[in-house]
């Protein structure tokens, strides 16, 4: 059985031999250290005064980019949201907006 | 003990699988590799064996459930032919970057259009740079065989590919002959268990298969994908040399049929080096030097030693079965002459197109191939490439 997969070390400068067969990739969780949200051209950003802990926006999130913690949500988990704006459109209270150019 | 039978190319193979007994098989019907499914599917329902069949509504989704089951742990196959095998494409190219060592049993036919259901060779050597391990028989004792040997190969470690186990549509897999079948056991112990170091449904360790690798990680995936196929020739020969050892059968990447004098010979795949090799015994009656250099492995291709065994050939008629289009020749004709080239050869190959879409290829068809290589080396005739046998004009 192979090692869980050190993603540390497979990197854009491995050579061939570092990269299994198939590439595959051993161990769950992997996608974590996978920053997808670097794609993002749109930021949600929360206005606290208008949320109301509803917890309409968390699952609908596709990257699970809304925690919850002791019955509230967390702020955006940015390294994995794409900036798709769903939550944006499931707020009813207006509190989270896109924005550009942050 | 071996067990004298006589059987087609298609129950060979189902003989194979049963004996096999491997974990997983899906399949939809298509001819003339039906026959195929519908054994197999007769001995499981028989008791004869436990393999999981999965009856399924397309190649595209039998090749694509094969994959998850060989993902998953299991040893899997299917089998197709011509346009069954072109419904697969995508997903062939998936299963050999996803280095998973799934067996498909292909009984070569055209590739539609004009519509034909006879044998050629197009819907494999259309696949030929999609990674997978090509292995063809002449009959089908080499259907046999070859099916016997290929989880092995395919599943060997420094390999993990998909393996393409080739026989003639209809030429040798309907057709009745006699066959030397090893013993169940035998098969079992030969073959061996599968027990992937890694696999999905291993909860001990969770991991991703066919992860995206975008520019950054492609052509690295590539390379290993080239190295594993390279891995595969010394493979083979190993494989082989445990499987005469079972069966006293021998096996090699070709077969040479009296090259070693030859001055001419013909270089083909599949159930029609028989024929050939049956003018050359009438050729060889008459004092003439020839031979016969069938093909078995295609990928990988073993262009060095196919030089090296035409070396003291003064000239080669490469027979293909399959067209490519390029209107410069056919696949094998083509890499062939590549590798005669590397090698330096004085070999002077010629391609000729033979047997496309069912076309008859007869003793008379191969004597007159050798009659025109005589004549070139005669210098009574000029060279014509890739002329089609048999094309009424």
């Amino acid at each position: 059985m192979a090692q869980a997969s050190d993603l540390s070390k497979i990197n854009e400068k491995s050579p061939y031999y570092d990269i299994t067969p198939g590439n595959q990739i051993y161990g769950g969780g992997g996608a974590r250290e996978f920053h997808t949200g670097e794609w993002r051209t749109q930021t949600p950003v929360i206005d606290w005064n208008k949320c109301t802990q509803c917890l309409l926006c968390t699952p609908v999130c596709p990257d699970s980019c809304i925690v919850v913690k002791d019955g509230k949500r967390q702020d955006f988990d940015l390294d994995h949201c794409k900036g798709c704006g769903i939550c944006e459109k499931a707020c009813s209270f207006g509190a989270i907006t896109m924005k550009e150019g942050i | 003990m071996s067990i004298r039978e006589r059987m087609s190319g298609n129950e060979a193979v189902s003989y194979a699988i049963k004996q096999i007994n491997p974990d997983v098989m899906a399949a939809f019907p298509i001819t003339p590799s039906t026959e195929i499914p519908q054994m197999v599917s007769t001995f499981i329902a028989n008791g004869e064996m436990d393999t999981e069949f999965i009856p399924v509504e397309s190649e595209h989704s039998s090749m694509s459930a094969a994959l998850g089951a060989s993902a998953a742990g299991a040893r899997a196959l299917t089998a197709t032919s011509s346009c069954g095998l072109a419904y697969m494409w995508e997903i062939l190219y998936v299963a050999a970057s996803d280095r998973l060592p799934i067996v498909l049993a292909l009984v070569n036919r055209a590739l539609t259009g004009p519509i034909n259901i006879n044998c050629d060779h197009s819907d494999s050597m259309g696949a030929r740079d999609s990674g997978w391990i090509q292995i063809y028989a002449e009959n089908n004792q080499e259907a046999y065989d070859n099916f016997i040997q290929s989880f092995r190969i395919a599943e060997h470690p420094d390999v993990k590919l998909p393996f393409m186990a080739c026989q003639d549509g209809f030429i040798t897999s309907h057709a009745v002959e006699n066959i030397e079948l090893l013993e169940t056991e035998v098969v079992r112990k030969f073959v061996g268990e599968y027990n992937p170091e890694n696999y999905l449904l291993n909860s001990e360790m969770p991991m991703a298969v066919g992860p995206y690798a975008n520019s950054p990680f492609y052509m690295e995936s590539k390379y290993n994908q080239r190295m594993a196929m390279k891995n595969a020739k010394k493979v083979i020969l190993d494989v082989a040399e445990e499987f005469e050892a079972i069966s006293g059968r021998k096996y090699g990447f070709f077969e040479e049929y009296k090259t070693d004098d030859a001055e001419v010979a013909i270089v083909i795949i599949g159930s029609a080096a028989g024929t050939s090799k049956e003018a050359v015994d009438k050729l060889r009656e008459q004092g003439i030097k020839a031979g016969v250099l069938k093909i078995r492995v295609f990928r990988p291709f073993p262009g060095e030693e196919i030089a090296e065994a035409l070396k003291n050939v003064k000239y080669a008629a490469i027979l293909d079965r399959a067209e490519s289009f390029s209107a410069y020749g056919g696949p094998l004709g083509s890499e062939i002459k590549s590798a005669l080239y590397d090698a330096k050869s004085g070999c002077t190959a010629i391609n000729y197109f033979y047997g496309i879409g069912g076309r008859d290829y007869t003793v008379e068809a191969a004597e007159g191939v050798f009659e025109e290589l005589i004549d070139i080396m005669n210098g009574n005739k000029e060279i014509e490439q890739f002329k089609y046998i048999g094309l009424r004009q």
